[in-house]
This record gives C-alpha cells, sequence and structure tokens, in this order.
C-alpha cells in the first residue's frame, strides 16, 4: 500500500514538474532539485488533493519542501 | 533628430500558415484560411465558423510544463517571437540586452483560460482554480513571456486597443527606437479568442458573418454581400532595428517604418462615424509623419474587415485623402483570406504589407465578386499583382474608436 502512494505520488509530480523519474528521489526538494517556483508547489499540491481526495491546508502546504513530505503527509493522512 | 527604423526580421502564425513561408504562398495564391470551427463544438451557435491555425505544434517552442500553464496567444507569440529573431539573426546578451524592447498587443488576451478557469470556479468551487489563471489572462504576459525567454530587459508594454492593438504596438515600439530609448524592439499582436464566450458575444454585437455554409467566401471585404467579418487567430512579429545598428552588424533589411499615427473617432463605442473622418486624419498624419505625399504610397493594406460599415467608411477616408478609384494606389484586405485576428491584425498585416515591399506583390482582396455601394476603388480583386511596391500604409481599427496608421517603405541607404 505504501509503495503504491510512493509510485502515485512520483508520478504526479514527474507529470506536474516535467521532471524524470530518476531526479524524483524523496530527498528532492521541489525547489532546489526540482527546479519548481511557488506557483509549480500550489499546482502540485492541488493535484495531489484530486488524485488522493483529501484537502491539505495552506500552512500544511507551506512545510512541503520535498518528495518525502508530501509522501508521509499522504500515508499518514490517507489510511 | 529621430533615427532611422528597420525591419530586419518577421514571424507569423495564421490561418494560412504556421511560418512565413507558408503564410506568404497562402496570400500571394490568394487561398482562403477560413473554416468549420473545430476548437469547441459550434453546433449551438449563431456563427459555426473562423480561420483558425492549421496543425501547428505548440511543444515545438515550449515545454509540455507550460503548454498547461500559458494561453494560447502567449504560445503564438513565443512561436512567432522565436522564428523572427531566428530570422533577423539577432543575438540578444548581456551587452544588448538593456537596449532591446518589446511591445505587443492583444485585444482580449486569454479569454479562453478565464473560460475555463470560470467553468472550474462554477462547478468545483474556489479552491480548484489554477495558481495560473491569472499570468495567463493578462495581455502583458505575452511580452513578458517573451522577455523572460529572450532576455529582452529594455522597454516593455502592451497595447490592448482592441482591433488596432498590433498597429499600436508597433508604432510605439518604432518610436521607442526612433527616439533611442531602445536599440532594438521585437514588436507585433497575438490572438487567440476562438471561445464560446467571444463568439457569442461578436454574434451578439451582430458583428460577425453567419455564412456558415460556405465558410471560404464568408470573409468578404468590398463586397455587396459582405455580412460581418470572421474572427482569426495568431501573431505576427517583426523585429525592429535603429538602422545604423542592424547595418553595422550586416543583418539582412527587409524594409524601413516611415512613419506613424493614431487618432480617436470620438464617436462610439464600436462603429466608425460617416465617411470615417478620424481615419481620414489618421492617415493624413502618418504621412505628414513619414515626410511623404499620398502619391509615394503604392499598396494600402486596408483594415477592410467584411462589416457593412467598416469597408464603406474606410473607402470614403480613402478617397478624402487619397482621391477617386484613378487617382488611388492599390488598396486591398488580406483579412479576406486570414479573418480579422483582432489584436493581432495589426502585426500579421505588417508582416504582409512588408512582404509586398520586399517581394513586388500586391496581395489580393479574394470574394470580392461585386463591389458595395460606394465601394469603388482599386481592392486587387481576386489575384495578387506583380508591381513595384516602394511604400505600404496599413491601416487597423479598433473597438473604442481607435485608429492607427503605419508606412513601410523600400529601405535605402
Amino acid at each position: 500500500m505504501t509503495t503504491d502512494i510512493e509510485k502515485k505520488v512520483k508520478g504526479i509530480i514527474v507529470e506536474q514538474l516535467n521532471v524524470t523519474e530518476e531526479e524524483c528521489v524523496p530527498e528532492a526538494a521541489f525547489i532546489d532539485d526540482l527546479g519548481a517556483d511557488s506557483l509549480d508547489i500550489v499546482e502540485l499540491i492541488m493535484a495531489m488533493e484530486d488524485n488522493f481526495d483529501l484537502e491539505i491546508s495552506d500552512d500544511v502546504l507551506a512545510s512541503m519542501r520535498s518528495v518525502k513530505d508530501v509522501v508521509e503527509f499522504i500515508k499518514a493522512n490517507k489510511s | 533628430m529621430r533615427k532611422r527604423v528597420v525591419i530586419t526580421g518577421l514571424g507569423t502564425v495564421n490561418p494560412l500558415g504556421n511560418n512565413l513561408k507558408d503564410s506568404w504562398k497562402g496570400i500571394c495564391a490568394g487561398r482562403s484560411g477560413i473554416g468549420a470551427i473545430t476548437r469547441f463544438d459550434a453546433s449551438g451557435f449563431k456563427t459555426k465558423i473562423a480561420g483558425e491555425l492549421k496543425g501547428f505544434d505548440p511543444l515545438s517552442f515550449v515545454e509540455a510544463k507550460e503548454r498547461r500553464r500559458l494561453d494560447d496567444f502567449i504560445i503564438y507569440a513565443l512561436a512567432c517571437g522565436q522564428m523572427a529573431l531566428d530570422d533577423s539573426a539577432l543575438t540578444i546578451d548581456h551587452k544588448n540586452g538593456d537596449r532591446v524592447g518589446i511591445i505587443l498587443g492583444s485585444g482580449i488576451g486569454g479569454i479562453s483560460t478565464l473560460e475555463k478557469e470560470h467553468q472550474v470556479l462554477l462547478k468545483s468551487g474556489p479552491k480548484r482554480i489554477s495558481p495560473f489563471t491569472i499570468p495567463a489572462v493578462l495581455p502583458n504576459l505575452a511580452p513578458g513571456n517573451l522577455a523572460i525567454r529572450f532576455g529582452a530587459k529594455g522597454p516593455i508594454s502592451c497595447t490592448v486597443t482592441a482591433c488596432s492593438a498590433g498597429n499600436n504596438a508597433i508604432s510605439d515600439a518604432f518610436r521607442a527606437i526612433s527616439y533611442g530609448y531602445a536599440d532594438a524592439m521585437i514588436t507585433g499582436g497575438a490572438e487567440a479568442a476562438i471561445s464560446p464566450l467571444a463568439i457569442s458575444a461578436f454574434n451578439a454585437m451582430r458583428a460577425i458573418s453567419t455564412r456558415n455554409d460556405t465558410p471560404e467566401e464568408a470573409s468578404r471585404p468590398f463586397d455587396r454581400d459582405r455580412d460581418g467579418f470572421v474572427l482569426g487567430e495568431g501573431c505576427g512579429i517583426l523585429i525592429l532595428e535603429e538602422m545604423t545598428k542592424a547595418l553595422d552588424r550586416g543583418a539582412r533589411i527587409y524594409a524601413e517604418i516611415a512613419g506613424t499615427a493614431s487618432t480617436c473617432d470620438a464617436y462610439h463605442i464600436a462603429a466608425p462615424p460617416p465617411g470615417h473622418p478620424g481615419a481620414a486624419k489618421c492617415m493624413e498624419l502618418a504621412l505628414q509623419d513619414a515626410g511623404m505625399i499620398p502619391a509615394d504610397i503604392d499598396y494600402i493594406n486596408a483594415h477592410g474587415t467584411s462589416t457593412p460599415l467598416n469597408d464603406l467608411h474606410e473607402t470614403e477616408a480613402i478617397k478624402r485623402i487619397f482621391g477617386s478609384h484613378n487617382k488611388s494606389p492599390a488598396v486591398s484586405s488580406t483579412k479576406s483570406m486570414t479573418g480579422h485576428l483582432l489584436g493581432a491584425a495589426g502585426g500579421i498585416e505588417a508582416v504582409f504589407s512588408v512582404m509586398a515591399i520586399k517581394e513586388g506583390i500586391i496581395p489580393p482582396t479574394i470574394n470580392l465578386d461585386n463591389p458595395g455601394d460606394g465601394c469603388d476603388l482599386d481592392y486587387v480583386p481576386q489575384r495578387a499583382r506583380k508591381g513595384d511596391v516602394r511604400a505600404v500604409l496599413s491601416n487597423a481599427f479598433g473597438f473604442g474608436g481607435v485608429n492607427t496608421s503605419i508606412i513601410f517603405k523600400k529601405f535605402e541607404e
């Protein structure tokens, strides 16, 4: 189940940010490593909300810096 | 002392072609770019026809990520900006970037994005709106995105003067160079307004043609049976340079801008006054600005929208300045082939005017079978014509009573 979530999150990031799967390692930071800007992250988080049918508040959004942050949040809130 | 301004690069996408060569070939052949609307289901609309781009591949010019977040009018501008810069061989770098500016016109910017996001708002609520909505809708994000891509850090602006926007942009860019504010300008107009809202709104004004059964014959400027304009989409961009700078770098020079002028009718939000004195004044002032007399002009690229009012009153305005049929230069409307690209019209028509000078070919007015009452100039009906073209005056008039005329002339050192 957890690997499924990871796989899906990675797929969305690859599509939204136009990066390769290899770049999309858990530690990859959206801004510094994956070339995103603040608007990219807003759009990315909206895509996560749509795909996992959950809501991510602005406070949580502000704390999401890397691939791992997103995966962990979704794992914790999607059980 | 004003500096001289020359044109060194051209780029266009329009209903006749996705580059300069194909577009000009279409103009010379008198081809129509008008067809049934494919962009959305227009079956319930009064007008079901438009001039769409055909086979244009956005991914040749922008990444998949950018494509999702940019409105089409911005993508068309990026494509034409790239083609025009390649054509001019002008490089923009840290040495000259501060002296290169951008002024582009657009009538209604990202209206399609606005409509789509409004649907999202109604269906899914305010939290589902894309963070890229506003930057896709604002008309000045066409020049803004070009500046980012090409590193042009000089004067930037966006003209939003409806169907005159392209001409206003070129006119302002010309002045930026002639008064010394920039050495080179990327200028023209971009439009992508073939959307359900725009088509219904123009229908509500009774402004666009409903000749749905024969779309290729729908845009028929100066013809007796014209019934409104046909909405087109696309972009036309010119690279303007200060003459000595262009000569120093050995640039190929297409033509020179001799002068421009703008006036306002101050009369009605959409209709021209009888005889269109504002347009006549505008052409007269452009001649004055260029230091030319009417006899110097060999060809007028008319606004020629194919609406009953414009074509009659533009004809009267031309006659007031240039004289009657046997005195006036050849006049034609390339909108008969491309449709009306609103804020991009001035851009593509500048491209065609410059090509007329360079190639010695006067574009035709197609579909002109029977000239309408009062339309009695030489409109170059149906077929393009060969001939020496020393200077062209290009008109663009817009809602809000805006008139802008630009004069292009053959370049001589």
